[in-house]
């Protein structure tokens, strides 16, 4: 009796781990991890600038072509008024770049650049990625978006 | 005796069926019900005004260019319309691998309903609006195989006063050659180089204002809703599905694969089931035909085209033309890749991809599955494993999406 009670018990436990492995699974293949850094101010790479990005519009929609809002300061805070910004980027799961080619389009004061020329053609995680190239040097700010 | 065992048993048996609950065909989860509300037909925006084209939300435009669409005195055998291939009782398609017109071409004849949401043309994308998209095939010898002067003259002899209530007074054509053409025979060809720049620009306003008719007539044609429009709509409600937008068990598998783990959500996706972009996946080239490179050979026809949204036809400045001004011009991606095409109807009309090369749905799930190595490029599809019910349950689901 013990030992067919425990026979299914060990094929219950065994059957729920598979269940939760699955679900687990599932989860992790179609979502980007949960502590992905959603921020959207940092500092570049080498810090040599403190980065903030935003959406020109919000809420931020999959398929339409917008324009983001780069502001660039030094680590000081002194908003960084001649700077050339490059963008790149791409979905890091599906190992894609960019579906357009998103171009500053010029500085619009106080250290802000408007990126026109973006969309995000699929669900998902994405990643944007800002050259910066003013005269403190040329430094990188790669910010996550997820739609 | 056996009780704490029967106790602990049901206690797993039950947690498992909590989390299996997530996956219950009738349930959804959150981010599936948002997911399915957004390929709603009443998620789809109002069409936007098209700014190349002043004519495209006016009546007689759109009238004007229906009956230019079915004219088959438009080509150079008189046998050919617009609708030859773009048939009304066929979700304006042909039904055929290849289209056939004056001759057969090298693609697939693309459906029409709400194409003017889109901002590329043709598969490939190698036009930016509709109205560029519509004078092409007007002057390829396989299809209409006439020529721009030519369908000038017609204007001004056969549709003069239709034609002048929308675009105002034609030019003087009198002096005119018959054919000429820069995209026509060698003959064409060196007539239209003789003619003077002032005659040439005429020729080519009035042929891009037939473009623009008849794109002002295409912008009327939309989707109607669908058995899958009416089950999302009371998904979304919360109400349970009625009347024939009730789905079966294989139907909800389906859609669950479908913005799951099939993956086709990332680029089927929005209420007209496409990314409105262009992609590699891996579709095999038709023996016999030229190489098909898709993307990355129609980048510098668009952009040399003189009736793009820059051109100086186009009734938009350049900061309406951010399409083109910031569209994907090179690289590796563009390779061999073709434009997602909406999947409303597609079940009903084999066969698929851009030259037809797969002749039925079954075919296409297991190309999906197999995902086959591209002829150049990098394919993008992964390849998903379908069991036997999968596949049906896919192919149940995207019948669905059928008009009617």
């Amino acid at each position: 009796m013990a030992g067919k009670s425990r026979t299914i018990l060990i094929v219950a436990a065994g059957i729920a781990a598979i269940v939760i492995a699955g679900m687990l699974a599932m989860h992790f293949l179609s979502a980007p991890s949960d502590d992905l850094d959603l921020s959207r101010s940092k500092a570049s790479a080498a810090g040599l600038y403190r980065v903030s990005v935003a959406p020109e519009a919000e809420p931020l929609r999959q398929g339409p072509l917008h324009s983001w809002i780069v502001t660039v300061a030094t680590p000081d805070g002194a908003a960084v008024e001649d700077a050339r910004i490059t963008v790149d980027g791409g979905m890091p799961q599906h190992s894609h770049g960019l579906p357009t080619e998103p171009q500053s389009t010029g500085h619009i004061g106080d250290g802000r650049y408007r990126i026109e020329g973006v969309r995000f053609n699929m669900g998902g995680w994405w990643v944007l990625k800002f050259a910066i190239e003013a005269p403190a040097g040329r430094d990188e700010a790669e910010f996550n978006v997820v739609l | 005796m056996e009780k704490p065992f029967r106790r602990i048993f049901r206690l797993v048996a039950l947690a498992a069926a909590l989390a299996l609950g997530a996956c219950k065909p009738s349930g959804f989860s959150e981010e599936e019900k948002r997911i399915i509300g957004q390929l709603r037909l009443s998620e789809l925006a109002k069409l936007q005004p098209d700014p190349t084209n002043r004519h495209a939300d006016e009546p007689l435009a759109a009238a004007f260019g229906a009956t230019l669409f079915f004219d088959t005195r438009l080509s150079s055998d008189g046998v050919v319309s617009c609708a030859t291939c773009h048939q009304i009782d066929n979700q304006f398609q042909d039904g055929l691998p290849l289209a056939r017109a004056i001759g057969i071409t090298d693609r697939r004849t693309m459906p029409l309903a709400d194409v003017a949401h889109g901002p590329w043309f043709f598969w490939d994308g190698r036009r930016d609006s509709l109205w560029a998209q519509a004078l092409v095939p007007l002057e390829e010898a396989r299809e209409h195989g006439g020529n721009r002067t030519a369908y000038a003259r017609m204007m001004a002899e056969r549709y003069r006063e239709r034609y002048e209530r929308i675009f105002g007074p034609l030019p003087d054509f009198s002096g005119l050659p018959e054919n000429a053409s820069p995209l026509g025979t060698e003959a064409e060809r060196a007539v239209w180089t003789a003619m003077g720049e002032a005659e040439r620009d005429a020729v080519d306003r009035v042929f891009s204002n037939i473009g623009k008719a008849i794109a002002a007539f295409e912008r009327t044609i939309a989707h109607g809703e669908t058995r899958f429009d009416r089950f999302a709509e009371a998904v979304v409600a919360g109400r349970e599905p009625e009347g024939d937008a009730r789905f079966s068990a294989l139907e909800i598998e389906g859609l669950k694969l479908f913005i799951g783990k099939a993956n086709c959500i990332d680029c089927h996706n929005g209420p007209r089931f496409t990314d409105d972009h262009f992609h590699n996946t891996g579709v095999p080239p038709v023996e016999g035909l030229p190489d098909d490179r898709g993307r990355a050979q129609a980048v510098a026809e668009l952009v040399g085209d003189p009736f793009n949204c820059l051109g100086k036809y186009s009734d938009a400045g350049p900061e309406a033309c951010e399409e083109l001004r910031f569209m994907r011009r090179d690289g590796a991606e563009l390779e061999r890749a073709f434009k997602t095409p909406s999947l409303r109807g597609a079940a009903a009309r084999p066969p698929y991809m851009h030259s037809g090369q797969i002749a039925t749905l079954e075919e296409v799930v297991d190309h999906y599955s197999r995902a086959p190595e591209a002829a150049s490029g990098q394919s993008e599809i992964g390849g998903v494993i379908f069991t036997d019910r999968g596949k049906a349950a896919l192919i149940a689901f995207l019948k669905t999406l059928d008009p009617g």
